[in-house]
């Protein structure tokens, strides 16, 4: 239609906005030279002070991948990283571990500053009335630079800091429930990242325990040529909960960035963890040039009887996206549910989805899944859903939605259903729509130029997803989906 | 300064052999006049109020549209609704996932962005709008649904009528705003109208039927036939239509 191409053309010639966290910090860094081998791991492990057994582990992980294999299945196609060309520890330079965000350098309270991450203490979230505060901890490249009201959770019996803390702190613990989830030659980036992981957060709810604060944490990558391998490890005992929020953001760079993360989430008896992610990684420029490569293995485990574990997500960053945030649901009545916005813009891939194992008997799942595609993206989601034989009684809803703004993006579906019980519940339902000329012509005669039209009609189309998300997250959720639509339209 | 005047326009469907739908149409609406348009179907009286409006499935081949002394044809879709024009939709479409208030809280907001104006405050805005809504008969959960998802046609024109008094419009377009409209809805419809218009505005009322007529006493009627208009009079030309059909006007 001539007309659109015309609207098409005038968004062009409008500036897009820049990725606003794509500044690059001018933070004195000790980086350790590109490469990877076996010193490079026993120094890792070194510089983080490690038990033995964690050193073996690594070791034992770097041997298993080595005779790995990157997969080649999915969708996207990247140029392969070279794994001997990226440094694999990066820290901004601190004479000492800080005792509190007092001491932490300036330059980098400014950083977290710029992102709108609030480091210090908050008692109450400006104007929201029964918001519970955030307590965050701040990652910037290979090491948590501070974390916030670890006192206040202390007393509550809360364990939340860095995964290199509480491996030195709390080795009972970890030692029970680390890659319990993941196993160790998992896949190939898991393997990768148990060997040369350095940072992320340990969490740890006592029985009984509804966690008083948001936990959050929040991931910079600035140091370039690096790869990040983050770990986190969240335990909920019995009957308790959590509620814990990931950010994520880097600098724009022309190369392409690795970001290989593993996340294990435990949930006990009757345990809740609501786990969300608004992930807004580089994603290259229009061209397709640089970007980071997230490709991330995360999972849940129901592991006690009426246990239930969350995942929600935004993804809107990342040059291409590579993600199963899954969930097996082993207890009896246990819950798995996965609320999913993907977006992807210009030049930006992503395959994503999730995998729901039911195990136990009487197990539910859930799956809402929303890809956005805009520019010359192509999105696919990927999803299991297996039942075995012990599961009676399971039940599975499926839902997933994909929108195509304009004519020269892709979305694709690949549903997996494995089915080996004879008495569960297993309902599917999948849409592939495009903005409507009708929408947009009822949203701009009331005013509202197109790019505020794309973004309200997105809005409306994430809603069962955005809900989903924690206050705060879902406001910035909602503004980010307007900027990675920006130049969208057509 | 008339508000609205439009002079042999000609436009034709925006695509490879599309067809001419106004052949000529002229047309000035002052302020404080209401103008209905009546017609039999297809000869182009919703073309005529989507073309105002800035639907872009159009092209114009001849003529021009001054508003307020401005040529309208200029501008585009959202700016034409900043600057004061609303088309009461025939059809409203459905925009799932967003709420009516959130809606119009974004609508209103546009408009008073661009006239330089403050954006409203959350709370000025859902006191407005439960105001509006209850002359209109809206109750709240309606204002919480989504945006036409589930309405009647009677509750969606309802709707169009509450969206227009909100952003308070010079000139309002009403598309066949009274089909699907029972007695009662139509009073609504109309007291709303009413309520709105005063010496600085202006309505073009395009509908079938005398019977709205009734409520929103129109200054002036037209009588559209291929593509454009053929006869004006007053009311009382609608009360001779009703009678004596579109035969008359060799139809």
């Amino acid at each position: 239609m001539p007309a659109t191409e015309e609207t098409i053309e005038q968004v062009n010639k409008l500036g897009k906005e820049k990725y606003k966290y794509g500044f690059v910090s001018d933070i004195e860094s000790e980086t350790f030279p590109i490469g990877l081998d076996e010193e490079i791991v026993r120094r890792i492990s070194a510089k983080k002070q490690e038990p033995e057994w964690m050193l073996e582990y690594r070791l034992k992980a770097f041997k298993l991948w080595k005779a790995m294999e990157e997969p080649e299945w999915l969708k996207p196609i990247y140029e392969k990283v070279n794994y001997q060309d990226l440094a694999y520890y990066s820290s901004p330079v601190q004479k000492e571990k800080p005792k509190s965000l007092d001491e932490v350098d300036p330059k980098l309270l400014e950083v977290y500053k710029k992102l709108g991450i609030p480091l210090q203490e908050q008692e109450i979230l400006a104007g929201v009335e029964g918001a519970k505060p955030i307590a965050i901890d701040a990652v910037f490249d290979s090491v948590s630079v501070g974390t916030t009201y670890k006192e206040t959770l202390k007393k509550a019996g809360v364990i939340f800091c860095p995964i290199s803390e509480a491996i030195k702190d709390y080795p009972d613990l970890v030692k029970k429930y680390f890659s319990s989830v993941v196993p160790i030659s998992d896949n190939f980036f898991s393997a990768l990242n148990s060997a040369v992981f350095t940072d992320g957060s340990f969490v740890y709810i006592p029985e009984g325990v509804d966690c008083p604060m948001e936990l959050s944490t929040y991931f910079r990558i600035n140091a370039e040529n690096t790869g990040q391998f983050e770990r986190t490890l969240i335990i909920a005992d019995k009957g308790s909960y959590v509620s814990y929020l990931e950010g994520c953001t880097a600098p724009q760079r022309d190369e392409n960035q690795l970001h290989a993360a593993v996340v294990e989430l435990v949930a006990l008896e009757d345990a809740e963890i609501k786990y969300s992610t608004v992930q807004n990684w580089y994603s290259g420029d229009e061209e397709g040039k640089g970007g980071v490569y997230n490709f991330v293995t995360k999972r849940g485990d129901c592991r006690g009887n009426n246990s239930k574990i969350s995942w929600t997500q935004v993804e809107t960053g990342s040059a291409v996206t590579w993600k199963y945030p899954s969930c097996i649901l082993r207890g009896d009545n246990s819950t798995g549910e996965f609320y999913s916005v993907a977006i992807t813009n210009n030049h930006q891939q992503a395959d994503t989805g999730t995998k729901m194992i039911h195990i136990g008997k009487n197990t539910n799942s859930r799956i809402v899944s929303k890809g956005i595609s805009a520019g010359f993206s192509d999105q696919t989601y990927r999803g299991l859903v297996k039942i075995q034989k012990s599961a009676s009684g399971a039940r599975n809803h499926t839902q997933c939605d994909s929108l195509l703004i304009g004519n020269e993006c892709g979305a694709h579906t690949v549903p997996y259903i494995e089915n080996r019980s004879t008495s569960s519940v297993l309902e599917h339902e999948a849409t592939t729509s495009k903005i409507a000329d009708e929408q947009m012509f009822y949203c701009t005669t009331r005013g509202m130029d197109e790019e505020e039209a794309v973004g309200l009609l997105v809005n409306g189309f994430c809603k069962e997803v955005m809900q989903e998300l924690p206050m705060e997250f879902a406001v910035e959720a909602q503004k980010l989906i307007g900027i990675s639509l920006e130049g969208s339209v057509g | 300064m008339d508000l609205l005047n439009i002079e042999n326009l000609h436009a034709r469907v925006d695509t490879p052999d599309g067809q001419e739908i106004l052949k000529g149409l002229n047309l000035t609406i002052k302020k404080g006049e209401i103008h209905a348009i009546m017609g039999p179907n297809g000869t182009g009286k919703s073309t005529l109020t989507k073309i105002l409006a800035g639907s872009d499935e159009y092209e114009i081949t001849q003529g021009s549209v001054n508003y307020n002394g401005e040529d309208l044809l200029e501008k585009e879709a959202h700016e034409r609704a900043n600057e004061g024009i609303f088309l009461a939709f025939q059809y409203p479409v459905e925009i799932p996932g967003i709420a009516t208030s959130t809606f119009l809280r974004h609508a209103l907001n546009a408009k008073l962005r661009h006239n330089e104006k403050e954006e409203i405050d959350n709370l000025e805005f859902i006191k407005l709008l439960r105001q509006k809504a209850k002359t209109l008969k809206i109750s709240d959960e309606m204002l919480k649904r989504p945006v036409n998802v589930g309405f009647s046609g009677g509750e969606k024109k309802r709707m169009e009528t509450l969206q227009m008094s909100i952003l308070d419009p010079h000139l309002g377009l009403l598309d066949e705003t009274d089909s699907g409209l029972d007695i009662d809805a139509l009073r609504t419809v109309a007291e709303g109208v009413n309520y709105i218009h005063s010496k600085e505005k202006g309505f073009l009322i395009i509908t079938h039927y005398q019977r709205l007529l009734d409520y929103i006493k129109p200054d002036f009627v037209h009588i559209m036939v291929g593509g454009k208009i053929i006869k004006t009079g007053d009311y009382k030309l609608a009360i001779e239509l009703e009678e004596k059909g579109y035969q008359a006007y060799g139809v």
